[in-house]
């Protein structure tokens, strides 16, 4: 148990979002030695020993951090698995299309963290996994990323926002 | 033309007759399909959580895609807050059903839940 929290703690700290399980169950010295930088001080916390449980955590404000993950990048989305290895078929569809237009994002599993699964849906007002924010907005699920995929939508709003798409026309460059 | 995966026996589950009713009585489509992918994942037989729709409605028209899709959402609310885990839509105007819409086939499972 204390290991899935660990985890939860180091994605929820932004480092290492593409954690895999396995090396999480493999490196119990690291896990049990996690380095956090206080916020207010700036000093290096090294927390020993005894792992954190959540009772003894301030209250996780799931919302905000949703928000401020969604400013990080220009493209992030919240699938299940990591890029790596999707654990979803329309997880997957996302993360293929991402990768045929060359687009470099930020994933954020949510099987690693039942809050933030929970939490991604009631910022969207959306019910399902997977989800893709461009610029902080929301754009829709694996359904609407195929058809904008399709019709060329894609590359427009990702132009849009500075990105170039792999599978942009050259000709379209010129506009 | 209203079309419902049903099992072998002939039935429709319970929870595909009451998102057919719901979208049927909200979006008063011209097409719909309901088609229950459960057996694509992995999730027990006779399983309702995974389920592909097909709509196509006037309710539609001027709607960007996202709108519509949260239309959908909205109108099964109370099933994707219990049992239905995915959903996949397509949502289409009458117009671009008569074009020649495709259905894109779901993606396979991978695995997780």
């Amino acid at each position: 148990m204390s290991v899935a929290r660990s985890a939860f703690r180091m994605a929820k700290f932004g480092r290492s979002t593409y954690l895999p399980m396995t090396s999480v169950l493999t490196s119990r010295i690291t896990i049990n030695s996690l380095q956090t930088k206080d916020p207010l001080s700036n000093k290096i916390n090294i927390e020993t020993q005894q792992p954190r449980y959540f009772s003894s955590e301030a209250p996780r404000d799931v919302q905000k951090e949703i928000g401020d993950l969604v400013a990080k990048n220009k493209v992030v989305i919240f699938m299940k698995g990591v890029p790596e290895a999707p654990q979803c078929g329309f997880s997957n569809a996302v993360v293929q299309i991402l990768r045929m237009h060359a687009v470099t994002y930020d994933a954020h599993n949510v099987l690693v963290d039942e809050e933030l699964r929970q939490g991604i849906k009631d910022f969207s007002s959306w019910p399902t996994i997977p989800q893709v924010y461009i610029e902080g907005e929301f754009i829709g699920g694996c359904d609407i990323l195929l058809q904008m995929h399709q019709t060329g939508e894609l590359i427009e709003e990702l132009q849009k926002v500075g990105i170039k798409s792999a599978l942009m026309d050259p000709e379209d460059e010129k506009k | 033309v209203n079309l419902l995966t049903r099992n072998m026996s002939g039935m429709a589950g319970p929870v595909a007759s009451i998102i057919e009713r719901k979208l049927t009585d909200m979006l008063k489509p011209s097409h719909l399909q309901i088609i229950n992918e459960s057996y694509m994942h992995s999730v027990p037989k006779n399983s309702e959580t995974h389920f592909k729709v097909v709509v196509v409605s006037e309710s539609f028209t001027d709607k960007k895609p996202l709108a519509r899709h949260r239309l959908v959402n909205d109108v099964l609310k109370e099933e994707l807050s219990s049992g239905v885990h995915a959903l996949s839509i397509n949502a289409f105007t009458p117009e671009q059903w008569d074009k020649g819409r495709q259905v894109d086939k779901s993606p396979n499972c991978m695995g997780g839940f």
